[in-house]
């Protein structure tokens, strides 16, 4: 029985094996001299363990009494979790060499983040569940603090630890009062007690509870602050790396808490969803518009993509799942392209962020503007980009749910949100001669952004097969 | 014999006294860590009285994670805190003001 559980988790206790023995080299080896080498080692081993667990995963099955989940959907956002994080160390590696901010524990706390993630989007009782979310939290944590001598970094760690361990006492007491009226910690066992009509109204407050505390991890409002100042302060690596991977692993562990715990009650919780989802898509859209800084623009950029995300949980059936499924993967593929271009963003060796820098990009670097342009039409969600489709799918699983309303809420708030995308490019072509940013690009960062935005194009195609993917990650999920 | 929802209560009390220390404080992040530890303090008294009076161990197993794991995140906490407090020269919660949000 152990072995065979030992080899459902194998893929977890490898990268945290793997972020151990990496520590000792840094320790002992060259200490900050070897971080390249374990910067490169990590993201290769995330990519061979999500080429694995991609290629080689079959069927649904349960390790240590069902705590720990490994079926199709837990798959499909492992591997997405794992290749952006991938993505994410690496182009982040010359931005930081040049800020003498390339520490060997930045690639190891991003490993020990992911071993966290991969953990909750397998949970399958409320232990594992809140064992993987604060060892994803913990690492975070440090890493938004990373910049040891910037007032500003220090600041962000410290707002993220705030409302990030105020999140987790949130969930932590949904989750006792759970136990208490359940009479057990295992979500199997949960949905057999939560069934249309027969909720206890304890029961009833553990879950508004815990959906509060997730929803904190998703940042959808009204539990959003922490978003904008924590991107804004955090080195820019590490703000791309909680724009995409922790957004993937936070929606699809609340997808599990909601359909493997509480899926007899989708009526209860679909309404609160339904709201946290209008709320998002519209405060992202409006209080974009105001930004200068391009990372607090992203912040509410990802507040209000995390709406839509919502609106595809709110429908509550496998559609929805799926179309959810399908927008974060879109969602994060246009993320990394994003956060390669505002990498790139210099002025005279120094990182810029002010979106009025961009003037003339169009005139200076014209492929890198081009390949901009094609990633914010498509976060906008102009046709014919990939980003339209994961919008049409959310709205297609709303409309079909007989939720219309959400769906016209969410079309007129992605028309709002176009403005701000819309303006950047503006900048881009028809902008005021100023300073011109530096033209040149790390060849990482190069490859990310024009293959993320050629991703964008092509995609339309057929989406990769992203549908049909997505489809059986769902109905894994849903039953 | 003291009832299932006295202690219900009492960790009820101590987590909403949490949450106001939390938001209601305008001195010390100190009191910040204070307010969370107690909050966390609260679920593990919740987890311990339902445990006890469903007779089940789970629940007390879960509260020695979440003790282990508070101890961790105080440690991270107060060491985020040190950093903190070395570029700003305070740890006034007025004085976490340089990003606004």
């Amino acid at each position: 029985m152990t072995s065979a559980d030992f080899a459902i988790v194998l893929p977890e206790v490898l990268l945290a094996v793997f972020a151990m023995a990496a520590l000792m080299y840094g320790v002992y080896g060259g200490k900050d001299k070897s971080a390249g080498v374990i910067l490169w080692a990590t993201a290769a081993v995330m990519v061979a363990l999500a080429a694995w667990i991609g290629l080689n995963g079959e069927g649904s099955n349960a390790a240590f009494n069902g705590m720990f989940i490994d079926d199709g959907f837990s798959r499909f956002a492992k591997v997405t979790i794992l290749l952006c994080g991938a993505a994410v160390l690496v182009m982040g590696e010359t931005y930081l060499t040049r800020l003498d901010l390339l520490r060997f524990e930045y690639p190891l706390l991003i490993a020990l983040a992911t071993v966290g993630m991969m953990m909750m989007v397998s949970a399958g009782d409320l232990m594992s569940l809140y064992m993987g979310l604060e060892l994803q939290s913990l690492a975070l944590y440090v890493v938004a603090a990373m910049r040891r001598d910037s007032v500003k970094s220090t600041e962000a760690g410290l707002k993220y630890f705030v409302l990030g361990a105020l999140s987790s006492g949130l969930l932590l007491y949904g989750a006792s009062l759970v136990y208490g009226f359940s009479g057990t910690t295992l979500f199997s066992g949960i949905i057999q007690t939560a069934s249309e009509g027969h909720v206890s109204l304890g029961l009833m407050f553990g879950l508004v509870f815990m959906i509060t505390g997730l929803a904190f991890k998703v940042s959808a409002v009204p539990f959003h602050m922490w978003t904008p100042d924590v991107y804004e302060g955090s080195p820019t690596p590490v703000t791309a790396f909680f724009a995409t991977a922790p957004k993937v692993a936070a929606m699809a562990m609340l997808a599990r808490v909601l359909f493997d715990a509480f899926g007899g009650i989708t009526g209860d919780w679909g309404q609160v969803i339904a709201l946290l989802s209008v709320a998002s898509m519209f405060l992202g859209a409006i209080a974009a518009i105001g930004q200068r800084n391009i990372k607090r623009l992203m912040a509410y950029s990802s507040i209000s993509h995390m709406g839509f995300a919502l609106m595809g949980l709110a429908a509550g059936t496998v559609g929805g799942v799926q179309a959810m499924l399908i927008y974060m993967a879109i969602y994060v593929t246009m993320n990394v392209g994003t956060f390669a271009f505002i990498l790139s963003m210099e002025r005279d060796g120094r990182p810029v962020t002010d979106i009025e820098a961009l003037s003339q990009l169009g005139k200076s670097a014209p492929l890198k503007a081009l390949a901009m342009m094609v990633l914010l039409f498509s976060l906008a969600g102009v046709p014919p980009m990939v980003g339209f489709f994961g919008k049409f799918y959310v709205l297609k699983a709303a409309v079909d749910a007989q939720m219309t309303w959400l769906a016209i809420a969410g079309v007129i708030a992605s028309v709002i949100g176009a403005f701000y995308y819309l303006r950047i490019i503006y900048y881009m072509y028809f902008g005021e001669e100023g300073d011109a940013l530096e033209s040149t690009m790390s060849p990482v960062q190069w490859l990310l952004l024009v293959g993320s935005a050629a991703v964008m194009v092509v995609g339309v195609v057929n989406l990769f097969g992203l549908e049909g993917m997505a489809a059986a990650a769902a109905s894994a999920l849903v039953n | 014999m003291v009832g299932l929802e006295s202690y219900l209560s009492v960790a009820a009390a101590l987590f909403v006294i949490g949450i106001f220390g939390l938001f209601l404080n305008r001195k010390n992040v100190i009191i910040i860590l204070m307010s969370i530890e107690l909050m966390l303090l609260a679920v593990n008294i919740n987890m311990v009285a339902f445990s006890s009076y469903l007779g089940d161990l789970v629940g007390q197993v879960f509260t020695l994670f979440v003790l282990t794991v508070a101890a961790a995140e105080a440690a991270i906490g107060l060491a985020i805190l040190v950093v903190f407090f070395r570029n700003r020269g305070t740890i006034d919660v007025e004085d976490v003001n340089v990003m606004k949000g």
